[in-house]
Order: structure tokens, then sequence, then C-alpha cells
């Protein structure tokens, strides 16, 4: 496998921000995911959970809708109609246009907050959850039809206002809410009667979630717990059907503040950031991939640039960029042992970002002068230069106007060139020089796709460009001609990271449903290992992990090693040893060394996995051949959390 | 082999209540448990044992009201047999016979005829694999029935029959096995199952304890080894079934009960708390600790307004209303093993022997129930696993009962033991025993055996005590050197060792005179008054393991048993031995009230028994495998009445009752056929109830029309006096035609009336003899009320063949007495 001498980096702060909303297609499969620091994610349900599109966020993003803060908002089911519940009291509805939305008209105002709201599946009517009661409109004539009052808590919380945080309007006209009494509650929206309380928690029930055929509810509550609600008969074969508490589903340590019920799971979010994914082991076949619990708590793209000949590390956070120098050390070692440090890595650069949109990509040139960053309203580039106590950061004032709306940046090689992914996924090439920057080219390609380009990987010796988009697409451009050289035929799983091979010019790209692809570029086919390895099929135990390859590099020293990663396991594929049998174990490295030398010479295959890193942000190699490991333990991000609500434990 | 069959080992007093769950009768005055080979009928609220129903011949193993008929019930045994019982009357109407062993019974209300019984599956012979079989009980007369139509309804089923429930009125039964739950439906004749991961995230195991089902719900509720109680619903479905899941036990849950309505789920662990969950609002429990010991079992009446649990300590709690604990039945309390020897206690006759944590029991055998409690630790005992805490490790009382000695012991990996030796003083006003004398540390090191000298009744002041420490110490009753002191103590008075060997085992002789102690293989005999060592006796290899001075006729012999499966008799008079032989003795004992003495043998993993006398070659009475396993406790208590076998080999049993503990921890005891006999008659007694023999006391009795008649089945209700027209008018036409019942009040009354009118004119018309009237009238009565004309027929043929015969004064004298109007007194014996 070779060894490397590493860098493992761990002042990489980076804190996901906690999960505020949700909500699914069914048709597309895709979820989309607000979290507080105003971010919208796109998850692709269909192609193994993958993150297609991060739409970054924005310092203070509010919608203000003539009535102050709008606490919720919801559409109906045929998507026409938006409602918007207000601090004042109105619940103003808006029209959905292709292009934008109208204000149509407000319902009665009501004396109190529109804390939730929800829709009758057929539009006609409008649940509103306030302080103590829940309200229903007549979505027609805009009156309020009937008030429930919602009892407040018993004790000390008497003479608090009960918050119904949440309420769902269901076919049959029953209306289920959720209040900060810690109650769910059963009402019959048609004459207005309370049908059923249950007690679920001490604290807030936050969120109600209602299954597409309504026999399944699942509340949030601040503890962190998911109650689902069956409705079931209480006697087999009767019609007499009632709604039954049934499982709790503990996943979250915090609020759980989202919450969406799908045909086969259930997928809550909330303050402790993570996303899961819970299978109902009744709706799925079990044993299979599908029915795994899965959570997802990093982003499925890099947020870390290395300059591979200067030894800088670029952080990106939402708000700002950190500029790192790596430390040093001039010892060696024998396997395992770490190393005393001679320099301390320190921060060079913190640089904040001007105006109130977050970053939404950067990039650092691999020799450490040049750094850019976007943000959805504009591109800036600085011109670095960095001696052993001089640091001097110098933006470049006139960028080209062709950069705007800009997904996705990179630097070639030899960083006089920066490459930035634009819309209708064209790729816009710049020319630097220590002076100026000058706009060369865009790059395009004729299949027509609007969607956005999210990697950009330039060939080392800089005749290559390969590109790919969340329609699945990989082109490749020759920089040279400043045209499109072929298309990798199209799969139909995103790939997540895409690299050329410096030496053998092929294209590795792996895909988020884990299959791994070489394509020769001079002959525009899949290389011949390629081909074995679709024929013989990846081992089980690679196919079943939960978190996709973000970064491919290349070991200068040996080509017949591709060095990948994911969150969990940094693997070097060696492609001249066999490809691992289906039935065989599977080893990681830590494994085999234990094993005695004769069968560590029989189990030895091409996939050397290492697990000694946890929780991997980015893997870089580089150019002196030490490996770059920048680690973000779990653990970390959960004890910058806040404190969640104290619950007693048994015998404590 | 007539010998064999002479005398048999029987559960007798003090057998487990708790092994099975109890039965509440549906008016909740009676609590029905099995208790070893019968079935001990309680009253709830006296605690008193009010019937025991004799008849099984093998352990009970599930007792239960019949559904069709709330005043019998079943009861299913080992033996194969399920009987029906009347139990208020102690009857036994019929005996269904099975023909394989019975592990539990079960029946449903919607399944008539029908019980169903858990029984070992055919080849395997394990208790794991069970099978439900349904049982149809053919409806023919006779006592003894043949029963050949089984069907198997389910395979697969746990031993503990607590994993058996029938659902919403009988429609399907859930049984669980292991991690598997399996419910089958019978009218669909179709059965699902669901299985758990062994073990849950947090690596305790998801095993099934227990269920119950929701009487008018389709939920069934699951108990489970790690605390947790599951909720199953939609179970009529392969995949789409769902469960909530309750915790608040952190031990296991043993017992999981719905109350009759279904409002409420009990449940009970180890925790000795039982908890009360309101269905459909589950986060509402309400709970009644401090039970005493692990619940084990759960039962609650048809109304639902008692609750009784069964707890490992042997003990059944009846609660009212879950809130209040009204009565509590406590049978021998048993621990995980019996550390002390077991005694009988002379003033009360009961067995001693360790009961709760730190205590000693006193357990009367012949009234079969718990005396009292003597906290000896007097520490508060913590319910916790691998806490070490003082135990009582041995006891010993004095001949006459007035003084105890306890030694307990708290066992500590690091440290050595802590050993206290207390004395206690039976203490007439408050008659119990009372603290006189501790001594802490009494030994270095761990006490081996302790005894009391027996010589003068009454009298004891000497108590030795053997440690391993390789000393033997004499203690003595002293009076107290100041006054002020209080009472007399006890000291040490002497202490003695022998060439640094550890003495194991000490023994009186029955006058007192002798001591003898035994250091490994040697025995050594001390004169208690001077402390001389007398003589030494030995018989290597082998230490000696128990030691027994023979009594009365044969005082003169020592007995002891060596390791090395030696029985040697020494001759105290020759110092020699007198005979030895070769078995593998684990128990010596001698009985106190004769001559006789009793070796336990183990041999191939069985006890076997010995009775004989050490003067005798030939042993009285033998029997092979008594028990499995290896006896080491057991005792002779005194009868209250001696018996009068001639048998010869039952002899030995005339004046003293063998008791003994298995390793099981069931105590078993010896009895004559005489004796089972004698037992069976009392309880036949009862089923010919009206054999009441020819007595004047009867006579009065049956001046009033039995009353017992009025109980009986409605057929013999007797007719309406006189034959009236109008009392037949009233009883028989239509209610909707009948005027209104204040009109027919008065003729009514009349009809009734008119009876003794007509006999009354019929006695002045006559004007005969008083006597001779007396006699006609008499009988005219007996003819018109034929309340009682079967009765009549029966008084004259008593009282010529078994009655007394009187003389023609004394008959006089006693038609004056019946003519007495002596209602007061049957109103009097009716209230």
């Amino acid at each position: 496998m070779g060894e490397f001498k590493v860098h493992r980096v761990r002042f990489f702060d980076y804190m996901p921000s906690a999960i505020r909303s949700m909500a699914f297609n069914s048709h597309t499969e895709r979820l989309a995911v607000a979290r507080a620091d105003g971010a919208v994610e796109i998850f692709n349900f269909a192609d193994n959970y993958f993150q297609e599109k991060v739409i970054a966020g924005r310092d203070g993003r509010s919608i203000e809708a003539y009535g102050g803060p709008i606490w919720t908002i919801s559409g109906n089911s045929e998507g026409t109609l938006l409602a918007a519940g207000c601090e004042d009291g109105t619940v103003k509805m808006f029209e959905v246009l292709e292009d934008r939305i109208q204000f149509q008209r407000n319902l009665s105002r009501q004396k109190g907050r529109i804390i939730s709201l929800s829709w009758h599946p057929s539009g006609a009517q409008i649940a509103a959850g306030m302080m103590d009661m829940i309200r229903i409109f007549d979505s027609e004539t805009g009156h309020a039809t009937h008030r429930l009052l919602v009892d407040r808590g018993v004790g000390a919380s008497k003479s608090r206002e009960v918050v119904v945080w949440s309420v769902a309007f269901l076919n049959d006209h029953t209306i289920i809410s959720g209040d900060s009494a810690g109650k769910v509650q059963i009402w019959d929206g048609l004459t207005g009667t309370l049908i059923r309380t249950h007690l679920v928690t001490k604290w807030d029930v936050l969120v109600l979630a209602v299954s597409q055929d309504e026999s399944s509810v699942i509340a949030g509550t601040s503890e962190g717990t998911i109650v689902q609600f069956q409705f079931i008969s209480s006697t087999v074969g009767q019609q007499d059907k009632l709604w039954v508490r049934t499982r709790t589903f503990k996943n979250h340590s915090h609020d759980v503040r989202a919450l969406v019920h799908t045909d086969s799971a259930v997928i809550s979010g909330g303050m402790d950031t993570q996303l899961v994914v819970r299978p109902l082991l009744d709706k799925v076949e079990k044993n299979t991939q599908e029915s795994a619990l899965r959570k997802i708590a990093f982003p499925h793209r890099n947020l870390v640039s290395c300059a591979k000949k200067a030894g800088l590390l670029l952080f990106q956070f939402p708000d700002h960029l950190e500029l790192w120098r790596l430390g040093e050390s001039d010892r060696n070692g024998t396997p395992g042992e770490s190393l005393p440090v001679n320099r301390k890595p320190e921060k060079l650069i913190q640089l904040k970002t001007k105006g109130e949109d977050h970053i939404c990509c950067s990039a650092l040139s691999p020799c450490g002068s040049w750094l850019s960053y976007a943000t959805v309203a504009a591109v800036r580039l600085y011109r670095l230069q960095i001696s052993s106590n001089n640091i001097s950061i110098q933006k470049v004032s006139k960028l080209p106007r062709e950069l705007k709306s800009v997904h996705q940046l990179c630097f070639s090689s030899d960083s006089c060139r920066l490459f930035a992914s634009s819309s209708f996924s064209s790729v816009v090439v710049v020319a630097l020089n220590q002076t100026d920057c000058k706009y060369l080219h865009t790059l395009k390609h004729k299949s027509g796709s609007r969607q956005p380009i999210h990697i950009l990987s330039p060939s080392e010796d800089g005749q290559w460009l390969a590109t790919a988009n969340t329609d699945c697409e990989i082109h490749v451009f020759n920089l040279r001609k400043m045209k499109l050289h072929c298309s990798v035929p199209a799969y139909s799983s995103c790939p997540t990271a895409v690299s050329i091979h410096p030496t053998t010019g092929n294209l590795v790209s792996v895909h988020a449903d884990q299959q791994i692809f070489e394509f020769s570029l001079k002959q525009k086919e899949y290389s011949e290992w390629s081909r074995q390895l679709q024929r013989q099929g990846l081992h089980p135990l690679w196919l079943q992990r939960d978190t996709p390859v973000t970064s491919i590099s290349f070991n200068p020293n040996n080509p017949a090693h591709i060095m990948l990663h994911d969150v969990f396991m940094f693997c070097i594929i060696d492609q001249s040893l066999p490809l691992p049998e289906a039935k065989t174990k599977f080893y990681n490295q830590m494994i085999l060394r234990s094993l005695p030398q004769p069968q560590r010479l029989r189990e030895s295959h091409a996939f050397k996995t290492c697990k000694n890193f946890q929780h991997l942000l980015s893997v870089n190699l580089l150019e002196d051949l030490s490996l770059v490991v920048v680690e973000r333990p779990l653990v970390d991000i959960v004890a910058q959390l806040p404190a969640p609500v104290r619950q007693k434990k048994f015998a404590t | 082999m007539v010998e064999q069959a002479e005398i048999r080992v029987v559960h007798q007093g003090g057998s487990n209540i708790t092994f099975r769950e109890p039965a509440i009768s549906s008016d909740s005055r009676f609590l029905l448990c099995a208790s070893g080979h019968s079935v001990k009928v309680f009253s709830t609220v006296t605690e008193e044992c009010v019937q025991e129903l004799r008849g099984h011949t093998d352990l009970v193993t599930g007792v239960l009201i019949r559904p069709s008929n709330h005043l019998q019930a079943y009861s299913c045994s080992a033996d194969g047999t399920v009987r029906l019982w009347d139990f208020t009357d102690g009857i036994l109407i019929k005996t269904y016979l099975i023909g394989y062993p019975i592990c539990s019974i079960y029946a449903s209300a919607s399944h008539d005829g029908v019980v169903f019984i858990a029984t070992p599956t055919k080849g395997h012979k394990t208790l794991d694999s069970l099978q439900l079989l349904a049982v149809h009980l053919p409806q023919t007369a006779g006592q003894l029935v043949e029963t050949s139509d089984l069907s198997a309804v389910l395979s697969d089923v746990s031993a503990n029959p607590a994993t058996v429930a029938f659902g919403r009125a009988g429609e399907y039964v859930a049984s669980t096995n292991g991690v598997q739950l399996q419910i089958f439906f019978f009218k669909k004749q179709k059965s699902f199952r669901f299985s758990l991961k062994e073990n849950s995230c947090s690596g305790r195991s998801n095993t099934f304890t227990c269920v119950a089902c929701h009487p008018t719900d389709d939920c069934v509720a699951t108990g489970h080894e790690d605390g947790k109680i599951r909720l199953w619903r939609n179970f009529d479905q392969k995949r789409e079934y769902t469960y909530r899941t309750l915790h608040w036990h952190h031990g296991a849950v043993r017992a999981l009960r719905f109350t009759p309505e279904g409002s409420n789920l009990l449940s009970g662990g180890v925790e000795s708390v039982l908890v009360q969950w309101q269905y459909q609002q589950e986060s509402q429990q309400d709970f009644l600790p401090r039970l005493g010991a692990a619940i084990t079992h759960i039962a609650v009446s048809p109304d639902g307004a008692l609750f009784c649990t069964s707890h490992s300590d042997n003990k059944i709690t009846v609660i009212q209303s879950c809130v209040k604990v009204s009565s509590i039945i406590q049978g021998l309390v048993k621990g995980e093993a019996v550390q002390t020897d077991l005694m009988v206690d002379p003033r009360s006759k009961a067995l001693v022997l360790n009961g709760k944590p730190g205590h000693l029991q006193f357990y009367s055998l012949h009234r079969d129930r718990l005396l009292f409690n003597l906290d000896v630790v007097q520490q508060e005992f913590i319910h916790q696993e691998g806490l070490d805490q003082f135990q009582v490790v041995m006891a010993t009382l004095d001949g006459a009962g007035a003084w105890l000695a306890t030694v307990e012991e708290r066992k500590q990996e690091t440290v050595e033991a802590e050993l206290n030796l207390k004395l206690w003083a039976f203490d007439e006003p408050s008659q119990s025993f009372i603290l006189n004398t501790t001594v802490s540390t009494p030994h270095e090191a761990r006490i081996t055996a302790v005894t009391f000298d027996p010589a003068a009744r009454g009298q004891t002041s000497l108590l030795v005590s053997c440690g391993q420490d390789g000393l033997f110490k004499a203690w003595r009753l002293a009076a107290p050197g100041h006054p002020d002191d209080g009472g007399p103590s006890w000291s040490c008075d002497f202490v003695s060792a022998y060439h640094g060997l550890a003495p194991q085992r000490c023994c009186f002789s029955a006058d007192g005179s002798l001591l003898a102690v035994s250091f490994q293989e040697v025995v050594t005999v001390w004169s208690p008054a001077s402390w001389e060592l007398l003589l030494t006796l030995s018989q290597p290899p082998g230490n000696i393991r128990d030691l027994c001075f023979g009594r009365l006729s044969c005082s003169k012999f020592l007995l002891g048993t060596t390791n090395c499966n030696q029985l040697c008799c020494w001759n105290l008079l020759t110092c020699s031995l007198e005979w030895s032989t070769s078995m593998e003795v684990s128990l010596l004992l001698a009985d106190p009230l004769s001559d006789n003495m009793a070796a336990f043998c183990h041999q191939d993993g069985n006890t076997d028994l010995f009775v004989f006398k050490p003067s005798e070659p030939r042993p009285l009475f033998s029997q092979k495998a008594v028990c499995s396993g290896r006896v080491s406790r057991a005792v002779f208590a005194p009868r209250e009445v001696a018996l009068e076998s001639c048998e010869e080999s039952s002899r030995w049993l005339n004046r003293s009752q063998l008791y003994f503990l298995t390793p099981l921890m069931d105590l078993l005891t010896f009895s004559t056929r005489a004796e089972e006999e004698r037992l069976m008659a009392a309880s036949k007694q009862l089923v010919v109830d009206d054999s009441v023999a020819m007595t004047p006391f009867q006579l009065l009795l049956g001046k009033r029309p039995p009353h017992h008649q009025a109980v009986g089945p409605p057929a013999k209700l007797p007719a309406p006096p006189g034959g009236s027209a109008a009392v037949r008018e009233l009883l028989q036409s239509p209610a909707h035609v009948l005027p209104a019942a204040a009109a027919l009040c008065s003729a009514f009354m009349e009809a009734l009336l008119g009876v003794a009118t007509e006999t009354r004119e019929k006695k002045t018309s006559a004007g005969e003899t008083p006597s001779d009237t007396e006699e006609e009238e008499e009988e005219d009565s007996d003819e018109e009320m034929e309340t009682r004309a079967t009765r009549s027929e029966e008084a004259p043929l008593e009282t010529d063949s078994a009655g007394p015969v009187l003389s023609r004064a004394q008959v006089r004298e006693l038609r004056r007495v019946r003519k007495l109007d002596h209602s007061w007194f049957s109103s009097l014996l009716d209230s």
C-alpha cells in the first residue's frame, strides 16, 4: 500500500447548522432540507441519498409579507396556492405562478400569531395552529369556522400559553395537533371536538408529519424522540379504527424540528444537524441496504482546498474562509508513530465575506498564490504572497463580466488558469498572470442540460478538463483546442468524484451508488480494468457503504494506485492486484496486518482500505508525498451544540 | 417390595404455593393455588387454608376456574390427569386421564368443553419444547373418564406457563418462545410468527418472558428479559404489524395481566413493585411498591377488584383495587439455599430454618403456615446483585427451646469473613426470642459447628462452637459481675485445640456427659464437666463428615461418617470400632425420640435412605432413589399424635416424621399408607355430607329443612307445600297474566298457613294420647312437607340400624325435646 507521512489535521472547525424544515417530493424522490443559516440542500433519495445541490444561505434572510415575520407556510395539494401564517394573526394567500408568487388575499384576521398551517386535501379548509387554540378557516370565504381550544399544561406551566407548533388536516376531516405542552391531540374537524389526547413528552411536540395514505402520523419532540401513531382497528377485521401510539424512535439528541414521512421511511432532522433516514421495517424488505438506518452528518462535497506545492489549506465556512499553513516535522518514524512537530500549523488569513451572501464555493491554486471564492451574487479573486514571515493579500479588482452565477471554481495545476462553472453547464476559462486576469473562452457542450456543474477536474498536464453535472453527465474538454473532446457514456447515478490520471490519461469516476469507472480518453472507451470490474462486480461491503467518495487522487510514484476516500475510510485501489471476490472477506489494512504472512498474501486484493481516520473531510497528497488528512470528529461537533433539554436518566 | 409401597415420599406441608399462577374464584372469596401434590383453597379475607383438594399423585402444575361453571375448578398435574373439583366443598367430581405429563392448563370461555394443556412433545425428553394440545373433555358420566380427542394447536411452546395467553373471546392464542411471538387464529386456522433480534441496541436480551392478551381489543402485551413491555397490534398482518414499547422495569418482566375490562395492564418483576399502566394512556402509571420479593405471577379476580401477586419467597399478596395490600398468604420461605440446619423448635413444634435474608423462620408443619420470622441480622437488606450482606449461616436450639444460638457471616472477597455469634433467650411474655448476647468474631475463621449441651432440661448453660482456626470454644451462661448489668449473659469458658487440626463437627451425647469433637480424621471425646480429653478414635483414611451419638438403648455407640465413604460405629465402652460399612453418606442424623438413625446416601446422582439401629446389623428401612441430587438437610420432627403402625418397616415413623430438603429446595417427607388412607378418608367424608350419625343433636337439627339442599341443583328444589291450588296457580301461570302482587299476597300467605292450621285441627279432633298423636302428626307433616320426604325415609332406617338403642323412657324424653320449639337454635346456627 505504501507508507506516507501524514498531516492529521483537526483544526477545521466545520460546524453544520441546524435543520429547520424539510420537504419531500415523492415523484422525483428528492428531499429539500432547509438549515438555520438559510442554506437549502437537495438530496436525491433515488440515487443513494446523494446531496445533489446546495443553495447557499444568506445572513438575515427573511421574507416579510406585510404582516411581520412569517411563522409558517403551507401549499395546497395542487400546488396552486400558498398560505403564509404571520405574526400579526393574518393568513395570507399567495398564488403560485410559473416564476413567482403573487399575493392574492388575506383570510380573516385573528388575535395572536399563526404558528402552523395545514390545508385539507380538498383545499376547501385550512387549519391554523395558534396560541392556545386551533382555528379552522374556510378557504373560499376566508372566514374562521371553528375554534378548537387547546388545554394548557398542568402545574407550573398552567400560566403559560400553549403553542400549537404543528397541525395536520387529514382527508377524513380529522385534525391532529402537536403543542408545547407535549400533547398530540386528535380532533374531529367537522364538529370541532376533541377525540383523544396522547401525552407524548414533558417538553414540546414540535412537528408532525403524515404518511401519504394517512394511516400513520409521526411527531417530533424536543427530547429528540419521534413518536409514531397509527390508524389501527382495535379488533381484527373490523372497521372502527382509532389512532394508537405505537413506535418510538430516538435518533436525535436535540430537538426534532423537521419530519418527513415517506412511504417507507421516517426522515428527521433537527438541532443536532444530522439528517436521519429511519426505514420502517414493515414497509421495506428486511436485510437489504434499504433497511439500514442512515445518518447524514457531513456534506457530500469538498469544503477544503489544498495547495499541493505550497502546503496550504483553505477551509470554507459559510461566511468566511481560513487559510492555514501545515506544520512541519523533519523526523522520520515507524508506522503508527506520531512525530514531534517542529513548526506548528498556523492560521495565516481569515477572510470575511462582504455582504450578506454566504460562500457557495472556493478554491486555492496549487502554488498557493491565488485564492478565489464565489457567492450567489459575485466572484472574488485574491492574490496571495506568502513568505516565511510576511503575508499579503490583494484583491484582483477587475474580473471579467462572464464570471457570474458560479457554482464551482477550480485552478489549473500550473495555476495560470481559473475555471468557473457557470449556468447551462458551461465552464468559463480565465487566464491569470501576475497582475491581471483575462477572459479566455467559455467551454460548452451540446447536451442542453440546465443542471449546474458540481465537479471540475483539470488534468495534471493541463490538457484536459473533466466536468460533471447533476444530470449525471461527464464531459471532457480539450484545453489546448478549447473544445469538447468527448462525453463519457451516461450512467444512471450521479458522479461524486472525477479525476484524470496524470500519466495514462484515463478518467476515473466514482458514482453515488459506489460504482467505479475508468474511461480512456485516448480510445474514448472504458478501459479493460473498468470492464473487468464491471464483469466481476464490486464487493458487497464496498457497495454497502453509506457515504459517497468525495475525491480521487493518484500517486505519482506508482501509477497503478488510485486513492479515494469517503467520510469513514481512506482507500487505495491497486490496479495491478486481483479484484476481491464477492464471497471473500474484505479485510481492512489493520486486520490484514495482524494475519500471518501466507494468509496475508492470499487475502490481499486491489482494495486496500484504511479506517484509522474517521470523519474525513478531505485527503490530499502533497508534492513531497506526504498525506494531508482533514478530520472533523463528530464528537467535536456534538460538543459545540447547545445543551439538550434536561431528561431524567435512570440510575443517575 | 411390599415395604417399598408402604411408605411413599410426598410433599406434605411447606410446599411451594407460588409454583403456578393462583386462580381467584368469581366471588373473590377464595384463592386456589397449586401446592405440591394438592390444590389449596385459601380464603382471601382470613388467609386461612379452607380446603385442600387431594387426589393428584404428582406435582400439580396448574389450577383454573372452569369458565362454564364458576363453582368448579380444573387442575392438572404431572401425573397425566386433569381433575375437576367442586372447590367450595372439596369434592373431586371427575378425573380425566390424558396419559401424558401436563405442564400447564389453559381454558377460554368461548371454547366450551375444551381445555388446552401443554405437554412435552413426543420424542423430546427435555422440557424445552412443549406442544399445546386442545383436549375435548367427554360429557360422560362416571368419575374416571378417558379422553381420546386430543388435537395439537401449537408446537414449540415454552415451558414457562406465562408465555401462553388466549386473546379476545378465545379468537386467538398467543405464545412466545425465545425471541419469537406466535399468534394462532382459531377461525382462520392461521398462525403468524414475529421475531425480534436476539439483543437490543443496548446489548440486553430481547427474550420474551410473558404474554397477556387484552380482553376486548386485539392487543397483545409481551414482557421481555430487558424489562421492556411491548404492546403488539395489527398482528393479523405478516409485515404491517406494529408495536409500542413501554419501559419501566429494570429487570426482567415476570408477569403481565390485563384487568378484566381491559382498562389497565399490570406488570411485575424483580423490583417487587406492581406497576399498573393505563391502557391507551400508558404514560400514566400507578405503582404499588415494597411488596417484599420479586413478583412471579399476577392474578386478577373476574370483577377486577382484587389482584393477587405471587412472589419468589413463596408468598401470595392479596391486593385490593391496586392500592392496599389486604392480606398476605405466606408459605415456607425458600431462598437459593438453606444454610442453617433444619431444626424443630421444641415449644412450637415448628420447623426452624433460614427464611427471608437475615431472618430465621418458624414454620408450623402441622398447620402448614408460617408462624413468625425472627430478624437475626437486624440490618436492612438491600436488593442488589453482587452485594455481600450478612447471612445467617448457622442456628441451633437447645433441648427445651429456651435458648437459640445463631451465627451470621458476611463473606467478602478481600477481607476475612465477618462473624457474629448471637444468643437469644426465649421470652415468655412476648413469646419470642430476645437477643441476650452478641459475640463478634467468636472465632478467627469460619465457624464449622455450634451445639448446645442437651443436659439438664431447661437449664442449658453450655454452648460449644468449633472454628476453622483450629479451636473449639465452650461458652457458658454466667451471672453478671455487677448486679446493675442486667440478666445473665454468655461468655467464653474454655478454649481447646487438638494438634492444630481444625475441628469439623461436635456432638453431645444424649445425657450431656460426653462431647465428641472431630478433628479431620480424629474423633476426640471430652468430658464437659472437667474438660478432660477422655479418648481419641480414628479410622483413617478420610475426614469425619458427620458425627452422631446413639440414643436410648444405643447410647453407647458413636457414629461417624467420613468423606471416604465410610460409616463407622464405635463402641464407647470398649473404645473400639464396633462395625463399619462402605457407603457414601451425605447426611447422618438421629431421631431424638427413638434409637433410630437415618443415613442419606448419595449414589449415582440419586439419594438413598437407610434407617437403622446402631445395634442391629440390618437396616429397619431402606429406599432407593428418594430424590435426585444430594440431600444435605433433613430433620426428624416429632408427631403430635403418635401413629400406631404395626408394620415393621413403617414403625420407625410412628413417633416422628422425617423431613428432608431436596437440592431444588422442595421439602419432602415420608408418609405411610395408613396415614394417607386416613387423609383420603377425611376428604371423602365431605362428599357424603348427609351421613351424619343419628344423635340427639342431629335430631335437633333435623327439625328444620336442611339448608344445604337449597344450594343444591334446582331439580331437588322442594315442591310447593300442600299442593295448594292457589300456590300452584301463582307459580305456574305466566307473570304477565297475573294480577298485582299486592292482591295475590294475602291469598298466597293463607295458602301457606293453611297447612299448619289443618294439622292443628287434626291434632285437636283426634283426641288420643299426646304421644301417639305426635307421632302421627309427625308422619303426616312429613308426607305433606315433601321437602323432607327423602330424609324421613332415611332417618328411621338409621335409627333402626345405626342409632343407639333407646329405652322407652328415653324415647319419650326425646320426643318431648323434639316437640319444643328449637327454631331459635337453628337460626343461631344459621347466622
